[in-house]
Parts: structure tokens; C-alpha cells; sequence
């Protein structure tokens, strides 16, 4: 305390304020006094739940600080022992800090406004509805050591496969010596046999016998429901192989940052469209700008252990390091943003050809389809893919089997009654709406 | 038959003896494929070292690679934004109102960006002023995708920073010596703010002169007002107002008096409860206002002094002596009765540059009181001062001026003494030139400094006295552009944003306590009164002493004294597509047809036929349907433009001929195709747009690439229905709008009736459907619904040598047909009636007693019709055209193979082949909409872009009827009418094309559709079209 007030003086080129804050800080320095002697014991007899301060640091502290890393504030492990051990300050001004950390720099505490500094001068919000139990409790979580790293036992991907494997080939190959056995003895049987002719002079007559590929080759009809058949199975192969010409289903190119559907939209449950917002209102479902992205991860740095662990031994990816990429691309020190940025460049997966109009909004806004319909279990795929054909034919199937949702949407009140009359049913597909004509999607 | 009358497309429809005219009448094609040139070529064929068999293997093994080449999809990036801002939502438009002010078009728009990006510009209806978009507006978007554009700052021809072209030119503006004047060279900116900003400049520099500049002058129209009104400006006129309007050479509904006034006029040209107004027209050249008119008289220019002094004696008093021949002394004094009669209902608009008529028209109307004259409310804009432009001139050539800072002039080329300009400008230390193009006069200037385009810029415009626009940025600059009052700013020693600096003038000056941001918004600003703003900026005001104008009583003989021309008169005139020029390189612009020749990428002298025949000028078809024409040798005052092409133009005035402005220019600011024309503006001396001029044929052939005689309607008349007044308000809709009747059973049954149907209908009545009603009274022929399809569509521009192929690709062609009645033989429609067949129709055309000397004019819009029961659904062979239940005949760009059976089976004549590929081909690089990175931003992303050997047409806009039904399916409530358009009907500011659907029994387009004016396209064919058309009448009748 002494020396801060050294410090205001030194640094203070104003004789009033230096006056003032001489004043307040004495004052402030005698409550304190006053107070420490207050609660002292009770501030000593305090043991923190680490539980429940755990649930109170993620409410109000994990939006800027970490246990372990620099964010918006400092990293707070061990926060209490440190300061002890390396500014000699103690609980009291911990309290006072986290109650009204503007008062303590206004008062002009020396470290708190070296903090205060070294932070680009962010306040800290204040936070004077957490009792002392409840930053005790918070303390107790912060100096829990740090878990030691989860390294999943590795599992033996080839083992249970393995074994089936060699089962069936084993049986195969019993099969097979079962059967040579049987042609062999057959052999035998019949050299017996031969022998025992020979032994009884009987001769045996060989028949003259037209070979079989002579006789194919002689049987015109034979040979023309040859060919017809060849034909047509090449027919069907050749359709087949043009007919996929272009359509990319299960393309699942390598992206830029190896992004997970299955972490964000499976195991967090995060909606389709909080990142592809604009597919409720446009044709694009638009993919996200890196500042949607910042909305989380500006907080989420490391993925959870586990995580990390299955995506390294899974998918042979460091989703921590995926994540440094992401901040490489904003221009994300850690704390702040460079301003040296770099878009990502994505490859695209789903491609329309130019001549066919899609409209996102239509279909999920308007018909309340859900992504999935099309894109398939987004939320279990670790690298996205195309999951439908995108062909017209599938548009035009979907069209035919699905009903348009018209109920509490007025544009559709007066066309359903009429239409719907007309067809003599009571719920109408797109396809009665007229979404199988030419023009709804080329023009 | 509404009216017995016939229309012709081409004066070579005239002429008996036209063979081509006939055989376009039976054949597609004017002669024969030449095939046999190929396959009766025995030898070469012959000697051909690829035989049959390596064709084939050639064929085969290109197929294969072809295929196999086309396994492989390429990759596709997409790279999102780092950070989105929150207005752009990629796929969804954005909309900004905004303000186009090039010194020549001033109009209030909204400009519809997507992914930041403008990409079309729309009408601001919620502008009182200015609010329609004419065509080169609409085209103008296209010029700030233009790679021609200049990207920096230059000094000379090295490019330079911002920073330091800005000190070295404060430098060298404070280094005059004082008695040397700083000149502002400008366009028209009738801008408060800059007005503020260059008296600020005159405060801080001393001897500063601020001259405006229009390239086509309208100084006598504004001397004439300031001597009568004490302020620099124009009248206005409110057409809506006037039930009489005799107009001598005024083209109201083109450029007269900046334009704009087509609106107005147009909504009492629909005939309501039995009335519209009417309209007589004096004029020389034949203009859009002309062709529009009940009543046209073709004069000279000098007659029309002589007419428009006679018209002030006849109606407000004093007597006057001209000589004018009968018939026009007979048509004037009748249209004095009808102006006496009609009262204050009547206006008089006068074009002849001259201040004596101006006066006289103003007096008139003052004299009348007439509704429609506004003197109160000035037009602001033109500003422009020959006076003061000439002592500039003689002022530099004396080395008076010390500096000239120019902005959005280019007198290099539209100064008639450009020589003198040149030579003055030389003598200057130092001159600046904020231009979007290294263009004649920038290339010439010490410094370009690179100026951004309007759709970049802030700015704010009264356009007339207390009607405001606000120009704001759709766009950041593409390239490191400033606009001329950011460099203001900068030699000021200002360091306010132009943005900021025009706020506050609003804020201080103009809004009075209304909101700025609104006002931004709302793109146009109404004040109370006219501004304060009034700024004096040392605006060069010549006219002070012009003691001319002073003795107003005599004006009218003034004027009639002034009339003494002899010989040839010359008419300059600016076209609807070009306009001064300054959009020259613009191939939207260059190809769109002129609404009375039709002609394209050309500017031509248009002369009478009985001149032409005098001259031995002719016009004449060629086998491949494209005209041809004589040149001639124009010379006016000593100054000769030599090869000037020549159309013979029905209605122009004998004794006068017309040349365009805008054309002609052969700078390397413009790409090379559209170096065409010749340019007028050297015989544009005195800042007089006529002149007394000598014509002589020269040597040679001129080919035109004219839309004229393209797309016949095979002699098929009835094409556009036509009636007068009089029959319209005294006789039976059968009478004039009669429908076709075909025999069922020996009975006449209508081809409407479904008993004469040859097919099943489908049922329309659920759901959408669409139609457009286009009225034929309310069509000016302006155009803009041509260029509005041309940039919604992605329409591609195909170039001079396709045009004259008749390859055209608008989808939308507003075709002009010229009638023959009202020229004065009796018996005419007698012996039409007695026409029997084709030929005998085409013979007895040739009979008529020159037909071409003063037809009466109808235009008529045609696009894609709709049918119902469309041709050229039935003839497709892989279904790549078929009928939506909403009405709309679809285009499968995708399926069609290119066989054209659809085209040759279209009754209209409305579908587009692409012959080739315009998008991604070098030889099409003059259509830059589609053929450079930065042209292709203003593609229409919702539109295809069309690839070759597919056909194409218009769609009714699909893309825009099925955005209204996904906002409203999205909001979940009924589309209200109204909410269905067009890039056509939206860009129809006279109301001509509604478009709706008419399903939706209480739409005004229902309405229309029932009218008793309304009628099909060939409706004898039983096509039933979506599109109908509103029948023509004119108030022939005087009153």
C-alpha cells in the first residue's frame, strides 16, 4: 500500500487529485484494515467446494478467463497462491478486486493497476453480488491441479475383424480340402474302376463328342441371345457409369481446416442454422464467416481432453491445432485480433449446376425441412460429404411424396382450398402445387 | 377492324417493286442457304485429305476425349468472409436509393446490389421528382463495370498517389501569381454542398471562376427564364395537367429541358371517362415527342420561329408577319383556337435554342395562366452559360487562367472549337480533370485525377428549386478513385469526410429538422421552400447584361425577324440511346435501337425523301436483309464531316435534315467497336443546334445494322389496333375493337369462343396467373423497359455485324410502324378495304401519293406473349419449352438442342437464338458484361448466363414473380397487388405495362384485362397470349 501511494505521487502531475486520492486511499487503506481485522478468522476458516465453485466460475468468469491460458483476462490456476507467493497479496484484496476492481485501480493500488495496464486497460466487470463463500469456492476450483491428460488405452481397431477373417478363411480352406479330397477320391474311383474293366476285358468305349464351344459357336439362337444378353449387360454398365457422370455423392474433399459436424452439431447440439444462418432467408445456406466462428471460439481454445485424445487416435487429427488454424486465419492472438486476417478457402461440396435454382429459404423457412433430409446425418460426420445425389430425379421424387406445409401460412389458405378440392385430398404434394415445372427452378 | 389503316415497318415496304420485302414475306431468309457452295464443290471436296472414315475416326475419338474429359469435376472454392457485415446476406438483394447526376441525366433511383455489388437500377416511385430511370440511366450501372475506366490518379501519363497529386496541385495552386484566374470547369451540379465547397475554395484561393458547362446547351431556355424571372433556371411543366399541348420543336418526352417529363404527360394520354389530352407537335426532325402526337407538323427550323411567333400573336395579342406556306399557316392558326379554347388547360413548349422563342413560350403561357406551367419551381439542371464557356476559351487562349479544374466535362470532344480549347489549355500552368476515362480531354490535362462514378459517390442534387436527391456510395470505389469534392475538401484544408461536410450543410441549410439519415434513405428530400442554399460561388453569369432579352413585347417579332435561313437547315438532336455521349462505350447503350430508325451502333443524317430523291441519297436493302445507304458530305460554316451515313426518315421536314450528337468519338477511353458515327458536335457552332448546312452525296455504301425491316409480322396486319377518340367515345367496342371471327358450322363464332378451340384448355383459374397489359396510349417509345430486361436478364450484346444478320437478342423490342392516314388522299381507306391479298396490298402502297412525307407513328412493345396455347410448345422436340399453370411459356436453357423449330413456329417472332457463344469469347469482348472479371459483376446472379445453340427468350421474369411468392410464403400472407413486376413494368414510368395477376379478382391488371380497349397480339391465330394490349386512340378530333 505504501508503495503504491509512492507511486501516485511520483506519477501525479496534479497537485489536487494527488490531495484527493491521498485522502481516499488512506480512507480506503483504514476500512480495509478495519475489515481485515473484521473478518480475518473467518476468511482463514473458509474452505472452498471445488464443485461449486466450478459451476461459479463457468457462469460468471469463463467468458474471459481460463484456467489455464490467457484470454480475455489472465489465467486463473493457482491464482490465490500466486499472487501470495509473487505480489504478497492475499485474500482481502482478491475479494476487493473481484467486487470492484475500478475502485481498487481508482484508488490506486499498485498492482491492480499494473493489471489493469498490462490488459489494455479492460475492466474487469465487477462482480459484488458473490458472497465470500462464493470466491472461496471459486479460489477451491482454481487451485485444483491440473488433470493429467486422458490417453485413451489404444485400441486394436484390426483385432475383433481380424478374428472373423481367419475363422471364415479357415472354414473356406476346409471346404476346399474337403472338396479336393472328394475330386481326388473321385479320380481314384474311377482309375478302380477302369482297372477292374481292364482286369475283366471289357472295353471301355470312348465316345466322339462335339466339343462344347463347338456347338456354342454352331447354335445360331444360342449365339444370338449371347450377344443380345452381352448387349444389354453392357448397355446397363454403360448407362450406369455415364448416368454417375457428375454426380458427386459421397464427395468428401480434404478442407482447409479440418472441421468436425460431428463435435459441433452432435455432441454439442448446436443448431444447423446459428452458423448457416442465411438459409432462412436466402438461397444460399451460406457458409459461416470466421466471425461466427469467434463467437464460441474466442472462449474455446482446446478442446476437452477426451475429445482431443479420440480425435488423435480416430481421425488422426489434433483438433487444438485445427482450431490455432482458424485463429491463424481471423488474425486471433489469443487475446486480441491482429488485424491481419486471411479467408479460409473451403471446398465446396454440395454444387448445383448454373441452370438450376435453389432456394434454401423455400425449403427451410417456408416447408420446415429439416437440413438433415438432404444433407443426410450431418451431426455424425466428422468431415462433411455429399450425401444425396442432387440429381433431378431426386429433386422431383422429393417434389412428388411431399406434402407442402400450408397450415398457419396465409399465402397458402386460398390455393389449398381450391386445389385441394380440385384433387379431392386433403393434403397436397409440391408436385400438385406445380414444383415439377420446368421453369420453378430453370430459368 | 378497328381501323382500315395499313402500317408499313420501312420505306421499302413502299416501293412496289421490292423484291426482298416480298420474298420476307414467304421465306425466312432472303435468299437461299448457300449450301451448294460447300457441297457442289466437287474438287475441294474431293481433294480433301480427310476421308469419310478418318471423319468419322476424328469425330469419334474427339467424343471420347470430350467425355472423358468431362468425368472429372473441377474443384470448387468457396471462400466465405472473415467477417460478414450484417447488411450483406449473400443471395439477398440489397436496395439504396440514390441519385444519378451526370451532368446530362439527373434522376433519383434505387440501385439493387447483391453481395454488395449494384447490379441494376430501378425507379425511386417514392421520388416527386426525376423518379423514372430513362435508358441510359438504367445503362449507366454498366459504365462502373467498365475496364476502361481510369484506375489512379495520373500526372500526364504516369500514374501518381492520391497524395501526391493532392500536394503537388495545392502547391501549384498556391504558386499563381494572383492575377491569374482558378477556373472550374464543371457538368451541370445543381449540388448545394459543392456549391458551398467551391465558394469556400474562391475564399481561400481569390480569383476563382466556377463555370458550368452542358455539353448541349440550353443557355437561350435559361437567359429567356432569367430575364423574365429574375433567376438562372428552366421552368417546369407538369403534362398531367394539360389537356392542350402544341409543342414547337420541343421532344418533351426526350431530352428537352433535361427530360423527364414523360410521366405526366402519359397518364393523360390514357383515355379516362372519355377524355385525354392532346397533343400538336411542330418539329423538324421526327422525335419521340412527334411520333406520340395526335396531330405532327413537319417544318423547318426556321418555320418554326416563324410558327411559334404567329402562335404568340394569334393568342395573346399583336401582329407579327410571316411567311409560312398554307398548310402550316392553316395548322398554327388552328392550333392557336384550340389553345384559346382549352384556355388555362393549354401549354405552349417551345426547343428552338433561341431566347426571343423561349421568351414567347413562356410569355404564352404565362398569358394563358396555364395549369401545367410552373414558373415558380426552377429546373435546375442545366446551368449551363455559352457566354461565359466562350470567354473561358478566350480567356485561356489569352493566358488569363492560371488553373482549370474540370469535372465530368469533356470539351475535348463536345466543344465545337475544340482546337481553340486545346490551344487555351496549353497555355494553362495547370489543368486538372476529374474523369472516369482517360478520355479526349483528360489525356490533354496536366493531371487525371481518377474520379469515381456515381454508384461510388456521395452527393446531393436540387433537382428542381426545393426538390432534393441524395446521392450515397451502393459501392465501395472499385479502383483508388476520389470524387472531385474529396480533392475540394483536401484544397480547402478540410479534413471533414464529404460525407460529413454534406451532412452538416444538410443539417444547417436544408433539412430543417428532418432527419438526415431519413432523407438518405428515402434517397430524395422534399424542402419547404427552396433552399437557402443559393449559393453564390462565383457562378460566371453572362447573361447579366444581355440587354437582348430585355424588350419582351417585341420577343415574338424579334423571333420572326430572326427567322431567315436559306438552304438546308440542319437539326442536331440527341438520341435516346447516346444522349451527349459521355456513355459512348457502353454496348448496352450502343445497341439498343433507336426508337425511330431502329437503327443501332451508328449515328446517320436523316434527310426527307424528297430531299434524299433531290440529293440522290437512297437507302436500299441488301440480300442478307440488312440496309444499306448512301454517304454524304455535310458542311456547315466551312467545317466538312465527310461520309456521313444517310437514312431516309419519313416525317422529317423537307428543307431540313437531322444528325445525332454523341457518336463519333475516337478515343482509346472507348473500345474499338464502338468508335461508330460521326461526330457532331464540330457543326455544333455557336452553341446553335441548327445550322444552315449544305449536303452532297459522297462516294461509297454505308451499312446499317437497323432492326428495321427484321422480324415482319409476314403482312399480317391488325397488329396494332387503332382508333380516335370520337369512335372510341361515340361507337361500340365492335366497331373499333372488333374480335376475329372464324366460321363454326357456317355461323361466325368469335376465336375467343372454346368451341372453335383447337385444344383442351388447362384450368387457370387456381393459383397465379400472370398477364401484362401493355397500353399502346401510354407508350412513349422511350426505352427504358429495353435496357431494364437487358441488365435484369443477362441479355447479351452480339455487336454491330450479328445486329445487321438479325441476330438480335433483346428479348424485349419495342417495334415503330409508321401509318399512312392524315396525309391527305381521300379514297385511301376505301382502297384498302378493296385489297385483296398480299400482293395487291403491296402494290397499291406503291400507288399512294407519298406516304412518307407525314405518318402518324405508333410503337408497340413486343416480348415473349405467353400463350396459352403456345406454337412453339407443340414443335419442341426434347420438351425444352413448356407452359406453366402461372401462365408463363418456361425456357429449359438446359434441354433445348438448338433445333429453332420453336422460333420458326413463334407468330411473333419473339424468340433469340444464340448463335454463338457471347459470354467467355474474345470475339464478343466489346459485350464486357460477360467477358471481363469486372464486367461480369453486373450479371444478374438468379439469371442463367446462356450459353451457344440454345434458345432464349423472356421469361416474364420468373426469377422476380417467384421472389415475390417466397417473401410472401416466407411472411406467410397473400401477395398484395401491385407486388407482382417485371423489369419491365417496373421501369415503365408512364404506366404503360402493368403487370399482375389476374387471378386475383380486384388487381388492377384483372381490370385491364376486361377492358374494352384491350386486345391479343394476332388473336385470329388462337394463341391466347398473357401479354394484352391496350388500344390505341387518338384525339384526332379538333376541339
Amino acid at each position: 500500500m505504501k508503495k503504491s501511494y509512492q507511486n501516485l505521487e511520483d506519477n501525479s502531475t496534479n497537485n489536487m487529485k494527488q490531495v484527493i486520492y491521498r485522502n481516499l486511499t488512506s480512507t480506503i487503506l483504514h476500512l480495509g484494515f478495519i475489515l481485515l481485522l473484521t473478518f480475518s478468522t473467518s476468511v482463514i476458516a473458509q474452505e472452498g467446494d471445488p464443485a461449486n465453485g466450478k459451476a461459479l466460475f463457468n457462469a460468471n468468469c469463463a467468458a474471459c478467463h481460463k484456467l489455464d491460458r490467457d484470454m480475455t483476462g489472465p489465467m486463473l490456476r493457482n491464482v490465490e497462491a500466486r499472487l501470495a507467493e509473487e505480489e504478497g497479496l492475499d485474500r482481502t484484496w482478491l475479494n476487493s478486486w473481484i467486487r470492484n476492481s475500478s475502485g481498487l485501480i481508482k484508488s490506486g493500488d499498485a498492482y491492480a493497476n499494473k493489471v489493469y495496464n498490462k490488459w489494455n486497460k479492460t475492466a474487469m466487470t465487477a462482480f459484488p453480488q458473490l458472497s465470500d463463500q462464493d470466491i472461496s469456492d471459486i479460489l477451491a476450483y482454481t487451485a485444483q491441479p491440473k488433470p493429467e491428460p486422458v490417453v485413451l488405452e489404444q485400441v486394436n481397431i484390426d483385432g475383433g475383424g481380424g478374428e472373423a477373417g481367419v475363422s471364415n478363411n479357415l472354414i473356406l480352406g476346409a471346404l476346399a480340402l474337403l472338396f479336393g479330397l472328394l475330386a481326388l477320391a473321385l479320380i481314384l474311383v474311377k482309375r478302380t474302376l477302369n482297372r477292374f474293366a481292364e482286369a475283366k476285358g471289357l472295353e471301355v468305349v470312348k465316345e466322339k463328342r462335339t466339343p462344347l464351344w463347338k456347338a456354342f459357336a454352331q447354335n445360331q439362337f444360342l449365339l444370338l441371345v449371347t450377344a443380345i444378353f452381352f448387349l444389354l449387360a453392357s448397355g446397363y454398365f454403360v448407362y450406369g457409369y455415364l448416368m454417375q457422370v457428375g454426380v458427386d455423392q459421397g464427395y468428401e474433399p480434404v478442407q482447409p481446416i479440418h472441421y468436425s459436424h460431428r463435435i459441433h452439431a452432435g455432441d454439442n447440439g448446436i443448431d444447423c442454422k446459428y452458423c448457416h444462418s442465411s438459409a432462412r432467408v436466402s438461397k444460399h445456406s451460406g457458409i459461416p464467416s470466421l466471425n461466427i466462428c469467434m463467437n464460441c471460439h474466442k472462449a474455446i481454445a482446446n478442446v476437452a481432453p477426451e475429445t482431443l485424445a479420440e480425435g488423435k487416435s480416430e481421425y488422426g487429427v489434433d483438433y487444438d491445432a485445427e482450431i490455432q488454424k482458424l485463429y491463424d486465419a481471423v488474425g486471433w492472438n489469443g487475446t486480441g485480433y491482429t488485424g491481419e486476417s486471411k479467408p479460409v478457402k473451403w471446398i465446396r461440396i454440395h454444387n448445383l449446376p448454373d441452370f438450376a435454382y435453389f432456394n434454401h429459404s423455400q425449403h427451410v423457412s417456408v416447408a420446415g425441412i429439416e437440413c438433415q433430409t438432404c444433407h443426410g446425418p450431418v451431426e455424425e460426420m466428422e468431415i462433411m460429404y455429399q450425401h444425396s445425389p442432387l440429381t433431378m430425379g431426386w429433386c422431383i421424387n422429393c417434389h412428388r411424396e411431399t406434402n407442402v406445409k400450408v397450415k398457419d401460412n396465409g399465402y397458402y389458405t386460398k390455393i389449398h382450398e381450391e386445389l385441394s378440392k380440385k384433387y379431392g385430398v386433403d393434403q397436397l404434394t409440391a408436385a400438385q402445387m406445380g414444383g415439377l415445372e420446368c421453369g420453378k427452378c430453370h430459368y | 377492324m378497328s381501323s382500315n389503316k395499313k402500317y408499313w415497318k420501312s420505306v421499302e415496304e413502299l416501293n412496289e417493286n421490292s423484291s426482298i420485302v416480298e420474298t420476307l414475306q414467304q421465306n425466312e431468309f432472303v435468299e437461299e442457304i448457300p449450301t451448294d457452295e460447300f457441297l457442289g464443290d466437287k474438287e475441294s471436296l474431293g481433294s480433301s485429305s480427310t476421308t469419310r472414315r478418318d471423319f468419322l475416326k476424328y469425330v469419334g475419338f474427339s467424343t471420347a476425349a470430350a467425355s472423358l474429359a468431362a468425368c472429372e469435376g473441377p474443384v470448387i472454392k468457396s471462400i466465405p468472409y472473415v467477417v460478414q457485415p450484417t447488411e450483406i446476406i449473400p443471395g439477398v438483394a440489397n436496395y439504396y436509393a440514390t441519385t444519378i447526376a451526370n451532368g446530362f441525366d439527373f434522376a433519383s433511383v434505387l440501385v439493387k446490389t447483391r453481395e454488395g455489388r449494384p447490379i441494376k437500377i430501378e425507379n425511386n416511385t417514392d421520388a416527386a421528382t426525376n423518379g423514372m430511370a430513362n435508358a441510359r440511366v438504367q445503362a449507366s450501372v454498366l459504365e462502373l463495370y467498365d475496364s476502361r475506366r481510369v484506375k489512379t490518379p495520373q500526372k500526364g501519363e504516369v500514374r501518381i498517389s492520391w497524395d501526391d497529386l493532392m500536394s503537388e496541385t495545392t502547391a501549384a495552386l498556391n504558386g499563381l501569381s494572383d492575377d491569374k484566374q482558378i477556373v472550374f470547369l464543371t457538368a451541370t451540379m445543381p449540388s448545394p454542398s459543392t456549391h458551398k465547397l467551391i465558394a469556400e475554395f474562391s475564399e481561400k484561393y481569390g480569383n476563382v471562376k466556377h463555370v458550368a458547362y452542358d455539353a448541349i446547351s440550353d443557355s437561350a431556355t435559361l437567359d429567356a427564364y432569367e430575364a423574365k424571372y429574375g433567376k438562372r433556371g428552366m421552368a417546369n411543366y407538369d403534362f398531367s395537367k394539360a389537356r392542350t399541348i402544341v409543342s414547337v420543336g420541343a421532344d418533351f418526352l426526350g431530352d428537352w429541358q433535361g427530360g423527364g417529363f414523360e410521366s405526366g404527360y402519359a397518364t393523360k394520354r390514357i383515355p379516362e371517362n372519355g377524355k385525354m389530352s392532346r397533343h400538336i407537335q411542330f418539329e423538324s426532325n421526327m422525335t419521340l415527342s412527334g411520333a406520340n402526337a395526335d396531330k405532327r407538323v413537319p417544318l423547318t427550323p426556321n418555320q418554326q420561329k416563324l410558327a411559334l411567333a404567329k402562335l404568340y400573336s394569334l393568342v395573346v395579342g399583336g401582329s407579327v408577319s410571316v411567311d409560312l406556306p398554307e398548310n402550316i399557316a392553316a395548322a398554327v392558326q388552328s392550333a392557336a383556337n384550340e389553345i384559346k379554347t382549352a384556355g388555362s388547360n393549354a401549354v405552349v413548349v417551345t426547343g428552338i435554342q433561341d431566347v426571343n422563342a423561349q421568351t414567347v413560350a413562356l410569355e404564352i403561357n404565362d398569358h394563358l395562366n396555364s395549369k401545367a406551367f410552373d414558373a415558380s419551381t426552377t429546373i435546375k439542371t442545366r446551368q449551363g452559360s455559352d457566354k461565359a464557356v466562350m470567354q473561358l476559351v478566350a480567356d485561356m487562349k489569352a493566358g488569363k487562367v492560371g488553373a482549370v479544374i474540370m469535372n465530368g466535362v469533356n470539351p475535348m470532344y463536345t466543344l465545337p472549337n475544340a482546337a481553340d480549347f486545346k490551344e487555351g489549355l496549353d497555355k494553362v500552368d495547370l489543368s486538372i480533370a476529374f474523369a472516369l476515362k482517360v478520355d479526349e480531354t483528360s489525356s490533354n490535362c496536366d493531371y487525371i485525377a481518377a474520379a469515381s462514378h456515381n454508384l461510388e459517390s456521395w452527393g446531393d442534387f436540387e433537382l428542381k428549386s426545393g426538390h432534393y436527391s441524395l446521392m450515397q456510395p451502393t459501392i465501395r470505389p472499385l479502383f483508388d478513385t476520389k470524387q472531385f469534392q474529396e480533392a475540394l475538401l483536401v484544397w480547402n484544408g478540410n479534413s471533414a469526410s464529404y460525407r460529413n461536410y454534406l451532412k452538416s450543410t444538410w443539417t444547417a441549410d436544408i433539412l430543417d429538422g428532418a432527419s438526415f439519415n431519413k432523407a438518405v434513405q428515402a434517397g430524395v428530400f422534399v424542402g419547404a421552400s427552396t433552399s437557402s442554399v443559393e449559393v453564390e460561388d462565383n457562378m460566371t453569369d453572362a447573361s447579366d447584361e444581355d440587354t437582348s432579352v430585355a424588350p419582351r413585347r417585341n420577343a415574338a417579332r424579334a423571333l420572326a425577324r430572326s427567322a431567315n435561313a436559306s438552304g438546308m437547315e440542319l437539326s442536331l438532336y440527341t438520341k435516346t440511346g447516346m444522349g451527349d455521349g459521355q456513355q459512348a462505350n457502353n454496348p448496352w447503350l450502343q445497341e439498343f435501337p433507336d426508337p425511330i430508325t431502329r437503327t443501332t451502333w451508328d449515328n446517320y443524317l436523316t434527310v426527307s425523301k424528297t430531299d434524299a430523291d433531290a440529293l440522290g441519297l437512297e437507302n436500299w436493302n441488301v440480300a442478307n436483309g440488312g440496309l444499306n445507304g448512301s454517304y454524304a458530305n455535310v458542311t456547315v460554316n466551312g467545317v466538312t464531316l465527310e461520309k456521313v451515313p444517310v437514312i431516309v426518315q419519313p416525317g422529317q421536314a423537307k428543307g431540313s435534315v437531322g444528325l445525332a450528337f454523341g457518336y463519333g468519338r475516337t478515343s482509346e477511353a472507348l473500345m474499338k467497336e464502338m468508335r461508330v458515327g460521326a461526330n457532331a458536335y464540330p457543326l455544333y457552332q455557336g452553341f446553335n443546334n441548327v445550322q444552315s448546312v449544305t449536303v452532297e452525296k459522297a462516294s461509297g455504301e454505308h451499312e446499317f445494322a437497323c432492326v428495321q425491316l427484321h422480324n415482319t409480322l409476314m403482312g399480317r396486319g391488325d397488329i396494332i389496333k387503332e382508333t380516335t377518340l370520337e369512335i372510341f367515345n361515340t361507337k361500340d367496342k365492335h366497331v373499333w375493337n372488333k374480335v376475329p371471327e372464324v366460321s363454326l358450322n357456317h355461323i361466325e363464332t368469335p376465336v375467343t369462343s372454346p368451341d372453335v378451340d383447337l385444344w383442351e384448355s388447362f384450368d387457370r383459374s387456381i393459383g397465379h396467373h400472370f398477364n401484362l397489359s401493355i397500353d399502346l396510349n401510354a407508350c412513349t417509345g422511350c426505352g427504358a423497359c429495353v435496357i431494364a430486361c437487358h441488365a435484369e436478364n443477362n441479355v447479351p450484346v452480339v455487336g454491330k455485324t450479328e445486329m445487321r444478320r438479325s441476330r438480335d437478342m433483346h428479348w424485349l423490342r419495342i417495334d415503330r410502324y409508321y401509318s399512312s392516314e392524315e396525309t391527305g388522299f381521300e379514297g385511301d381507306n376505301e382502297k384498302k378495304d378493296n385489297i385483296s391479298g398480299l400482293g395487291s396490298s403491296l402494290s397499291e402502297f406503291g400507288e399512294m401519293e407519298s406516304p412518307a412525307d407525314n405518318p402518324q407513328v405508333a410503337f408497340q412493345p413486343v416480348m415473349c406473349q405467353h400463350c396459352n396455347h403456345a406454337p412453339c410448345e407443340t414443335v419442341c422436340p426434347v420438351a425444352a419449352t413448356a407452359h406453366g399453370r402461372q401462365g408463363q411459356n418456361h425456357m429449359a436453357y438446359n434441354r433445348c438442342v438448338g433445333t429453332r423449330y420453336c422460333a420458326n413456329n413463334c407468330p411473333y417472332k419473339v424468340r433469340r437464338f444464340n448463335w454463338f457463344l457471347y459470354n467467355n469469347n474474345e470475339e464478343f469482348d466489346f459485350n464486357y458484361a460477360m467477358n471481363d472479371d469486372l464486367g461480369k459483376m453486373v450479371l444478374n446472379p438468379d439469371v442463367t448466363v446462356r450459353s451457344r445453340g440454345v434458345m432464349e427468350k423472356c421469361s416474364m421474369c420468373i426469377q422476380k414473380t417467384q421472389k415475390t411468392i417466397l417473401d410472401a410464403k416466407r411472411e406467410g400472407r397473400p401477395v398484395k397487388d401491385g407486388e407482382f413486376q417485371t423489369a419491365c413494368s417496373a421501369a415503365c414510368g408512364n404506366g404503360a405495362m402493368i403487370f399482375g395477376d389476374v387471378n386475383d379478382k380486384d388487381s388492377k391488371i384483372a381490370e385491364l384485362k376486361e377492358d374494352n380497349r384491350a386486345y391479343h397480339l394476332l388473336e385470329h391465330v388462337g394463341t391466347k397470349p398473357n401479354v394484352v394490349y391496350q388500344t390505341k386512340v387518338r384525339n384526332t378530333k379538333e376541339a
